[in-house]
């Protein structure tokens, strides 16, 4: 990048952090899609939670209005976002924080792996957030000497079974209990060797492995749900305490966040508080939020620093049609309802964002080039949409999407020639003759060429008809 | 009423047994069916597959085509989909804000089957006959896109001999999705095989949807398996009479 | 330029075309009577206990959800009261980590509550104390007024001090980690006992 391009929206570096996949959405879904317990595991997980959610969600008779208001209240935001910005810098900085601003993962990666040495700690106890997993930051603090410890039980899942997250609330969806027992057994240090698979006893096997570190270890990490303009207040959102654990008993807080989780007032939080847990997890409200101002004197972390990321969202605001994806709040209730994550897992989109947020988020943070079969990976069945607590129209971002993602040279033309036929109806009647001779001359509905061989290959095309509608028409 | 015909691309060439349905239908209802010359596709393949440059003359064309017409009907929720919610995009991302407005009047008088009958035409019993049990797919495009809603189940209720049963998980996406299934065939597949477990566990013997492309799919899904579970366009069921039994 | 201007100046350069912002429709429900019922029955459905007692009865429902001799934090400013002579009180005068990981409960009052999500919410009042207290003992019991109870989230934060550090807590502490699935108890107390005054 050269000076001059300095100020312009930038999308996020390669080479760090985990936004781009190995490879492409299509071969990466078909290994999920061979693996049997992987689907049931997902199968029952997401039903069980599209339940919850609609149940609890049936109780609030205001559900639309709330959803237009937190749709509005995040257009504006983002409509505002570098004053609301620099609001909250001053609001924070006020109340006893310290601002820091990354333009990329690079940047935020080597401010908090400075401000934690600055410390003199080995050692990072971390609540589950997105974005330090998106910009890579356990690696960058591992190689920097300092061992970062998740917290978060299916973090720890994760972790303990070098396994990587594929869903966004639950990053060990993938995972039953038996499997999570096994891994424990395998993984954790000083575990019961008679451990049962009942969730509560894994919970409480996880409550005594972490419980020490969380007393002994004096830097936490965090991510943020929501940042007030206004005053300066952060919110954490969680269920299981070890956010509380993070965000109270250290004395160095750092929090991550990118840049359009701002919103204007402390007003707004009461829209977001009803949409998000039961969009999120099917809860009337998860077990605690926590919220913090700065600095709180004998209560607390007594050092605060709020780190400020763009790593690609300036170039997703630049662009009107996909600017939305940044409205989410990442309730993952898009990948709960969406018919191709519910069969390919989160693994198989490469990015830590997965599913149909992640397929119109990660394209657009990356450049479209660099993440291109991510915007194809959807039906357009519109389930996203309709479950989506801020009302992203992610289907009309897929669309724009593909219309930027580079194409393969051979349906570029043939996709031409075919709109060519399509806008003459003489010639387009003659293709439907020559479609029809071809078809008769072969066999029915198989051995098309690629790659509508893949159509074919599990299903028959039907029976061509004697005669098209237009001929019909013609001799009636 | 006069009511113009857009056929769809799909199924003037691949399934004219459900246009030809539609016209009969209408024809029945004491309707003037026309078939405008000139049409051809909405250009939904082109949008959905990442070409929305390639479909502005398709919707040029469309706007061309049906503008002269106060009420039009497509036997296919998806194609009317497109139609009502991306071809002014398509314009006006072309810069064509002439064009635009003007696809969204003529989308504004597009109807999908089902719309038109029980909204414009105020219909729910069509006079047909049916004696099948039959299970209904709303299509992710007439159920979400469209909103028709139970507008389809109202018009299957009122068919004479017809059982209407309820598939599981009905609302889930057959897994079709245009250039999808082609471009996740594999995904496809898993989602076809959940569709189709889902319809044989009905018992129907037929499976109706008010879109072609859909139908296809999981047709051409039942037909390999030889389950025996024929799929009918809902034009067809509407348009059948005891006569015609 | 420092990483500030240059993100600031990606942003503004981002919605350098962006027209005025549009209004954000706020009719969604607020200010709407309380059901304390509702409370109780929301808060129980998320396996809190609920104790409804007049306030002179406090001491007494704390002795019986404690045995005797049993370690209790408390909050500077908590009611004497409300303490039965049968606990042991660890009054909090800047207690470190080490005795209230170690206290068999705490016992604080409570800022807010919320009936529609079964929530109380502490600030960090002197009968609640500082944060710490209610995290490391494995049973908390909050005292609760029937006049600190609102309906809704709305008139909740509308309540509330942004400046104070807030806990917003629904129940005992609990994870859907394991096949989505609410199970209690992971980090924070595993039991939570909710005490609601007339
Ligand atoms: S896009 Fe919407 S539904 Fe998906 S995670 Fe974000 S807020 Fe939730």
């Amino acid at each position: 990048m050269t000076r001059t391009f300095l100020g312009m929206p930038a999308t996020a570096p390669p080479g760090v952090g985990h936004l781009r996949g190995d490879e492409p959405f299509p071969a990466a879904a078909r290994r999920a899609l061979a693996d049997p317990q992987l689907r049931r595991n997902l199968g029952h997980a997401t039903g069980t939670i599209r339940g919850k959610s609609a149940a609890v969600i049936d109780e609030v008779p205001d559900w639309p209005q709330l959803r237009a208001a937190g749709a509005a209240i995040k257009a504006d935001v983002m409509a505002r976002l570098p004053d609301l910005l620099v609001q909250l810098e001053a609001a924070v900085t006020a109340a006893g924080g310290v601002v820091h601003w990354a333009p990329d993962a690079v940047e935020a990666n080597r401010i908090v792996t400075g401000l934690v040495a600055a410390t003199g700690a080995d050692r990072v106890i971390k609540v589950k957030s997105m974005v330090t997993q998106e910009i890579g930051l356990n690696e960058a603090l591992s190689a920097a000497g300092i061992t970062p410890v998740e917290t978060d039980l299916a973090e720890l899942i994760v972790q303990l079974g070098e396994d990587r997250p594929s869903h966004i609330l639950v990053p060990a969806i993938h995972r039953n209990r038996a499997e999570i027992r096994e891994i424990f057994l395998r993984a954790m240090p000083g575990v019961d060797p008679g451990l049962t698979d009942e969730p509560a006893a894994l919970a409480a096997a996880a409550r005594r492995y972490l419980r020490q570190t969380f007393l002994s270890t004096p830097v936490a990490v965090s991510g943020a749900n929501f940042a007030v303009a206004e005053t300066g207040t952060l919110a954490v959102v969680e269920s299981e305490g070890n956010g509380r654990m993070c965000l109270t008993l250290p004395r160095t807080l750092i929090t991550v966040m990118g840049v359009e989780k701002v919103i204007p007032t402390w007003r707004d939080l009461e829209v977001f508080l009803q949409l998000l847990p039961r969009a999120s997890t099917g809860e009337r409200m998860n077990p605690y939020t926590s919220m913090w101002t700065g600095v709180t004197p004998g209560d607390g972390p007594q050092e605060f620093h709020l780190v400020l990321l763009d790593n690609g969202r300036s170039a997703v605001l630049a662009d009107p049609v996909g600017r939305p994806a940044l409205h989410c709040i990442r309730c993952s209730a898009c990948l709960n309802v969406c018919p191709v994550y519910e069969r390919t897992g989160g693994h198989a989109y490469g990015s830590v964002y997965p599913g149909p947020i992640g397929a119109v988020l990660s394209p657009q943070l990356t450049g479209v080039a660099d993440n291109a079969s991510l915007p194809y990976a959807s039906t357009l069945c519109g389930a996203c949409y309709d479950a989506c607590p801020v009302m992203i129209d992610i289907p009309s971002i897929l669309v724009h999407l593909r219309a930027e993602a580079p194409h393969p040279r051979a349906e570029s033309t043939a996709m031409a020639a075919a709109a060519y036929t399509m806008d003459h109806p003489t010639l387009y009647a003659a293709a439907q003759r020559a479609a029809r001779l071809s078809r008769l001359a072969g066999q029915r509905g198989r051995g098309l060429p690629p790659p509508l061989s893949g159509w074919t290959a599990s299903r028959d095309l039907p029976d061509p008809p004697a005669q098209t509608f237009r001929e019909w028409w013609a001799a009636r | 009423m006069r009511i113009a015909l857009f056929v769809t691309c799909l199924a003037d060439t691949v399934f004219p047994q459900a246009a030809k349905a539609t016209v009969r239908l209408l024809e029945r209802l004491g309707h003037e069916v026309v078939f405008p010359a000139g049409q051809t596709c909405c250009g939904q393949m082109h949008v959905n597959t990442g070409y929305p440059g390639e479909a502005v003359p398709l919707v040029r064309r469309y706007a061309r085509t049906f503008d002269p017409y106060d009420v039009v009907v497509a036997p296919s929720g998806s194609c009317v989909g497109s139609v009502r919610h991306q071809h002014a995009w398509v314009a006006r991302r072309a810069g064509d804000e002439r064009l635009a407005s003007r696809a969204e009047s003529v989308a504004a008088r597009t109807y999908e089957l089902s719309e038109l009958l029980v909204d414009v035409l105020g219909v729910t019993d069509v006079g047909a006959y049916f004696p099948h049990r039959v299970t209904y797919h709303p299509t992710c495009h007439s159920l979400r896109s469209l909103r028709v809603g139970d507008r389809p189940a109202r018009l299957l209720r009122a068919v004479r001999g017809l059982t209407l049963v309820e598939l599981p998980a009905a609302e889930q996406c057959c897994g079709f999705g245009g250039t999808f299934a082609v471009k996740n065939a594999d995904t496809s597949t898993a989602m076809l095989a959940d569709k189709m477990r889902h319809v044989l566990s009905t018992g129907a013997e037929v499976c109706t949807a008010g879109d072609v492309s859909c139908l296809m799919h999981i047709g051409g899904g039942l037909s390999r398996l030889r389950a025996g579970v024929r799929t009918v366009h809902l034009a067809e069921i509407l348009a059948s009479t005891e006569e015609a039994v | 330029m420092n990483g500030r201007d240059v993100v600031l100046s990606r942003l503004r350069a981002a919605v350098s075309a962006d027209g005025p912002a549009g209004r954000v429709p706020r009719d969604y429900r607020r200010e709407r009577p309380v059901d304390l019922d509702r409370l109780v029955e929301r808060l129980t459905d998320y396996r809190a206990r609920v104790h409804r007692v007049p306030e002179a009865a406090v001491a007494d429902t704390v002795a019986g959800l404690l045995p005797p001799g049993a370690t209790v934090v408390v909050p500077p400013g908590l009611p004497p009261a409300w303490l039965p002579p049968t606990v042991a009180a660890l009054p909090d005068d800047g207690l470190d980590v080490a005795r209230i990981a170690a206290a068999d409960g705490v016992v604080t009052a409570a800022a807010v509550g919320v009936a529609d999500t079964g929530t109380v919410v502490l600030d960090g009042s002197p009968d609640q104390g500082r944060r710490i207290l209610t995290l490391l003992p494995d049973l908390h019991i909050c005292v609760l007024r029937a006049a600190q109870v609102v309906a809704g989230v709305p008139e909740a934060l509308a309540r509330l001090t942004p400046r104070r550090p807030l806990t917003w807590i629904s129940g005992p502490s609990a994870t859907s980690d394991i096949e989505l699935d609410r199970v209690e108890g992971v980090h924070g107390p595993r039991v939570l006992h909710v005490i609601l005054l007339p």
